[in-house]
């Protein structure tokens, strides 16, 4: 039983480590006039996924700080960034895909806004989460597909 | 939100005109918090090295409920510590045979040491903490064990004694051998560490009042410490909350009693001067 699930997670490593190879790592990322034009994965993103990611304590929790009417089953939304509602008439994909990868390169330095996809971390980082971006590429591919679906006009 | 016609109207309007007065809902609120028929000051003009204008007690951004464990000492779950704490103090230990009471008396013979920590100790040639100073007794005087940081004797000790100096104004040296300890605890309150990569001050200085999801960011004061935590359902000690806080970072925290942890404390102190002891605060 154990061999089998190890073998499992080898097959499924397998099939991370082909997408990861695929990605743009998090230093090559291109970003021009806090644009990124460049899919980070090359695979569209899954809006749906993208939308449990932003709820996610664990992963975007993106409602620790703004408000997103489009997911009125959760209760608590923060108030530390601006409302997300109709962010996608605000802002291109690429300059969401900017500000998702890294928010301080692309809009504020000091921003409270953690970076998702960057390499430029804070002193002391915890062992578990050293040399990790907090989201992977296809996340941030996700993540971004759900705001683009965020549209009010 | 303002219904306009009949009694609505009234009711609107005496709104608009409190809101013009009282601050918006995300500021912390206009409770008063009064302990046994005693007025506890919960903001004050911030001392001059700040850069706010205003202080505020953790207790002001609480909800009423977990405000209100706060008002009566009876509710308070802290006081349960307290008690057990009393008791501790005048049980012997230790080679000398001797308790706190045997030196200390009466422990309100130690009212107002909780305002004037960490203060500079020429014994250590540092800063010294109330856990600092207990465990010298311990050792130096009693020939006891050293208590541990977060060891339940410990912070219900601390918890005790701090209770001596509720209502007092916090009033730490700052200036002479304290300042570099002062210059090093604000260099890490304005780091930004973790993978998350945020400062002390980016939630507890450029956004207190603020929702942070579901908890109502304080300026991150430590008046009222140790503080009952209901979601630690006991009391901790200010480097456990500053640990806490480094962890939702996905920092590694320094250790509880280190020289960071002592310089911070030191630094947040400060912050805080002018605000009342508030041992042992409630809080969720
Ligand atoms: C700790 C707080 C915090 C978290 C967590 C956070 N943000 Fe932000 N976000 C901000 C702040 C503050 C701003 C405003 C920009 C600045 O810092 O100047 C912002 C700006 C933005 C903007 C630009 C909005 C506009 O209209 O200008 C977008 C889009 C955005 N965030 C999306 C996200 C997403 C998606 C996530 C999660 C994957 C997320 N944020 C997580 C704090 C946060
Ligand atoms: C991501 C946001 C965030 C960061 C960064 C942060 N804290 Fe906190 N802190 C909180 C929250 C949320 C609470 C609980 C609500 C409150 O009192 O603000 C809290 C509570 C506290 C309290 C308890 C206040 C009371 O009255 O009970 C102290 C003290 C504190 N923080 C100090 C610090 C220090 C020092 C740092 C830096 C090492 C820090 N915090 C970093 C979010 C943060």
């Amino acid at each position: 039983m154990k061999k089998l699930v190890v073998a499992a997670s080898a097959v499924l490593m397998l099939t991370v480590g082909v997408a990861l190879a695929d990605a743009v790592g998090p230093n090559d990322v291109a970003m021009a006039d806090a644009v990124v034009a460049e899919s980070l994965t090359g695979v569209a993103g899954d809006p749906a996924a993208g939308r449990d990611i932003m709820i996610n304590r664990k992963l975007g929790n993106c409602l620790a700080c703004h408000v997103n009417s489009e997911i009125p089953e959760q209760p608590f939304h923060g108030e530390v960034g601006p409302p997300l509602d109709g962010v996608a008439d605000r802002w291109t994909e690429g300059e969401l895909r900017a500000i998702l990868v890294d928010v301080k390169q692309a809009m504020n330095p000091e921003s409270i806004m953690p970076s998702f996809y960057s390499l430029k971390l804070g002193a002391r980082v915890a062992e578990k989460f050293e040399g990790k971006t907090i989201l992977g590429a296809q996340q941030v591919e996700d993540v971004l597909a759900y705001l683009m679906t965020l549209k009010e006009e | 939100m303002i219904k306009v016609g009949g009694i609505f109207a009234a009711v609107g309007i005496a709104a608009m005109l409190a809101s013009l007065v009282s601050p918006a809902l995300a500021d912390p609120d206009n409770n008063q918090l009064i302990i046994e028929g005693e007025l506890i000051v919960t903001d004050v003009a911030a001392p001059d090295s700040s850069p706010l204008d205003h202080i505020y007690s953790g207790w002001r951004f609480r909800s009423p409920e977990t405000q209100s464990l706060q008002m009566d000492d009876f509710e308070n779950p802290g006081f349960v510590a307290v008690d057990a704490a009393a008791e501790t103090w005048e049980t012997a230990d230790g080679s000398e045979g001797k308790s706190c009471a045997s030196c200390h008396e009466d422990v309100s013979s130690l009212a107002g040491l909780r305002a004037e920590l960490p203060k500079w100790d020429e014994a250590t040639n540092k800063p010294a903490t109330m856990e600092n100073l207990i465990n010298r007794c311990r050792t130096d005087r009693m020939g006891a064990e050293a208590w541990g940081w977060e060891q339940k004797e410990m912070v219900n000790m601390t918890a005790l004694i701090s209770l001596q100096s509720r209502g007092m104004p916090v009033n730490i040296q700052t200036d002479g051998p304290m300042a570099e300890w002062m210059e090093k605890g604000k260099d890490l309150y304005y780091t930004r560490v973790g993978q998350l990569n945020m400062s002390c001050s980016n939630c507890h200085e450029d956004n207190y009042g603020n929702q942070i999801r579901s908890d109502h960011l304080s300026q991150g004061q430590i008046n009222g410490f140790p503080v009952y935590r209901l979601k630690w359902a006991g009391l901790g000690s200010i480097h456990r909350r500053f640990k806490g806080c480094m962890e939702n970072i996905r920092a590694t925290p320094f250790k509880r009693g280190s020289d960071e942890f002592i310089a911070l404390e030191a630094y947040v102190a400060s912050r805080g001067a002018g605000l009342a002891v508030e041992t042992p605060s409630v809080r969720n």
